[in-house]
């Protein structure tokens, strides 16, 4: 189990995420939803060690991991899919899936398989190089190379991110299918609050820096302020 | 028909009278060559330290320069096949040991603060030659064999002329065999695009630069001992004019880009050479700056240039 106790991020002299605390369960899909610059993006940065906690802890399976190197932590079983994809763009599609396996030194070929099955338009792509691929493609080749490192948690910075509907919804079939089929746990980000909801065991709701809201994905569903704030429902 | 008709061998005559044989036309490519392909290796450490840090290694040439001492001693108490290894040793920990100490801890600086401090270790190694060597040019020890004499037609060079060019390219094609192939040279494309996005599939970023060093260091080591072989002096501004001109070929070539640099080094060093022999040799030096200046004014990318260098 992952957890987070009283995590404090600044930048210079501002805070960017004031004190939260949440614990994210094995084989579970947990979501935070916020507004822009609520802080979401950065704790999942202070998760996967890319930005320095200033104070609070990040703990897995009771090992203390807040100041490990990001490299480490991928060792552990945590990866972080990054927000804007961030593709290696003149590699090919191949190495992008292979690099995601940068730590393990046993044989990928089942692994690779696997990938492909999972997204079909990956293996016909294989030899194309990342930056030229298409924005839905690519975030499917960025998930891709998240789970090529076999990780035990999953992070996801808004993965449906400028994509067309039809996507978003392949993108959530997929997380679904690797939350199910892999047991992988998923710490997910969305701005498309409905879909993440949806999806969510469980469910944090991240205003300027601080969480104001928890319940499973069904109870934030019915909420009347979530529907308001996030749903573009009347209250 | 005589060799004046054909446009190419033209340049050997003026006004209808010979300038130059053929033979010293060939022996004069023959040196450029040789000249350039230590200037490759040396643009090599040059354009991959600057692939993965955004770095003009200022200290590069002094590096190289270091390596030519390094083989003095060595050479006056160990047999060469041992002083060979040891010398490329030595100049690697050097190389790898100045990124730890007067880079790593700038990772997060500007730019230009890695770039003073590249120049103040520049300077530090040049006064810490004079200081423990003296300013006065050392001679260079021989490895049997290399200076031997050969004959190849109607040119005649020492080993070390033929050899150089042969094991430049012997080497480029291993470096980028291992850049293309293997896990490691995957790990140094990735850490040289985007330090974030490598470090989060498991990379070691700090490993994966000292790596970088260690190889630009190497090559800058094996550059040395053929060019100084050439030159048989080392004294302790060895390193600052060919440093200067490497870094040249490799921004002539396109800063980033390895074969680039090969090109650019094998350019420079021939150019330079046809002006020596053109009787020139009083320009053979501004030669190379003016050609920096024509790249950075016509073509800042360099020849074989990425179009975008920002990082992400
Ligand atoms: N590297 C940085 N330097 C300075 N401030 C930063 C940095 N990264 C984030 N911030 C600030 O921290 C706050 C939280 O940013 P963060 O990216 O975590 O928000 P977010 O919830 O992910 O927003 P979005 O939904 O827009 O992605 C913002 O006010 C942002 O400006
Ligand atoms: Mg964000």
């Amino acid at each position: 189990m992952l957890k987070v106790d009283d995590l404090k991020i600044h930048y210079g002299g501002i805070e960017a995420v004031k004190g939260i605390s949440f614990d994210v369960p094995d084989h579970s899909i947990v979501t935070l939803i916020g507004a822009n610059g609520a802080g979401k993006s950065s704790t999942l940065r202070t998760i996967a060690g890319l930005v320095k906690a200033s104070s609070g802890t990040i703990s897995l399976d009771g090992e203390d991991i807040t100041n490990m190197p990001s490299a480490k932590r991928v060792g552990k079983g945590i990866v972080l899919c990054p927000e804007g994809r961030r593709v290696f763009p003149d590699m090919t599609v191949l190495e992008n899936i292979k690099i995601g396996a940068y730590l393990r030194n046993d044989d990928l070929t089942d692994d690779i398989e696997n990938i492909y099955n999972l997204f079909p338009r990956l293996k016909e792509r294989n030899w194309q190089l990342a930056g030229t691929l298409s924005g839905g493609e690519q975030q499917m080749l960025a998930v891709a190379r998240s789970l090529m490192s076999n990780p035990e948690i999953m992070m996801l910075d808004e993965p449906s991110l400028g994509l067309a509907p039809i996507v978003v919804q392949e993108i959530f079939s997929i997380i679904k299918k690797i939350n199910k089929e892999r047991g992988t746990t998923i710490l997910l980000i969305e701005q498309n609050a409905n879909m993440a909801l949806k999806v969510a065991d469980k469910a944090y709701v991240m205003e300027t820096g601080r969480i104001t809201l928890s319940g499973t994905g069904a109870e934030l569903l019915a909420n009347d302020d979530i529907k308001a704030a996030y749903l573009g429902k009347k209250k | 028909m005589s060799l004046y008709s054909i446009p190419m061998f033209r340049i050997f005559y003026f006004k209808g009278k010979s300038l130059m044989s053929l033979t010293t036309f060939l022996q004069q490519c023959l040196t450029g060559i040789s000249l350039g392909g230590a200037y490759a290796l040396i643009a090599i450490g040059y354009t991959m330290v600057y692939g993965i840090l955004r770095l003009i290694n200022f200290a590069h040439g002094d590096i190289f320069m270091m390596a030519g001492y390094f083989m003095i001693f060595a050479m006056a108490s160990l047999p060469w096949f041992i002083a060979l290894p040891v010398v490329l040793i030595v100049t690697t920990a050097l190389g790898v040991g100045i990124e730890r100490v007067a880079y790593k801890p700038l990772r997060s600086a500007p730019r230009m603060s890695v770039m003073i401090s590249a120049i103040g270790v520049s300077y530090l190694l040049q006064n810490l030659a004079t200081y423990l060597f003296t300013a006065l040019p050392m001679g260079y020890p021989e490895v049997p064999g290399l200076k031997k004499v050969y004959q190849l037609g109607g040119l005649s060079a020492s080993f070390v002329t033929f050899l150089t060019p042969v094991l430049t390219l012997i080497l480029v094609y291993l470096l980028i065999t291992l850049i293309q192939h293997t896990k490691m040279g995957m790990a140094m494309r990735a850490v040289s695009k985007d330090y974030e996005t490598a470090s989060l599939m498991g990379i070691d970023i700090n490993r994966t630069i000292s790596i970088t060093f260690a190889i630009g260091s190497i090559l800058a080591a094996v550059g040395s001992i053929l060019y100084f072989t050439d030159r048989m002096t080392v004294f302790p501004f060895s390193g600052s004019l060919p440093g200067m001109k490497c870094f040249v070929a490799a921004v002539f070539g396109g800063i980033g880009s390895i074969p680039g640099a090969v090109v650019g080094g094998f350019l420079i060093g021939m150019g330079e050479t046809a002006l020596v022999a053109a009787g020139y040799s009083t320009f053979s030096d501004a030669f190379t700056f003016v050609i920096l200046i024509v790249i950075l004014l016509v073509r800042p990318t360099g020849l074989f240039g990425e179009k975008t260098t920002n990082k992400v």
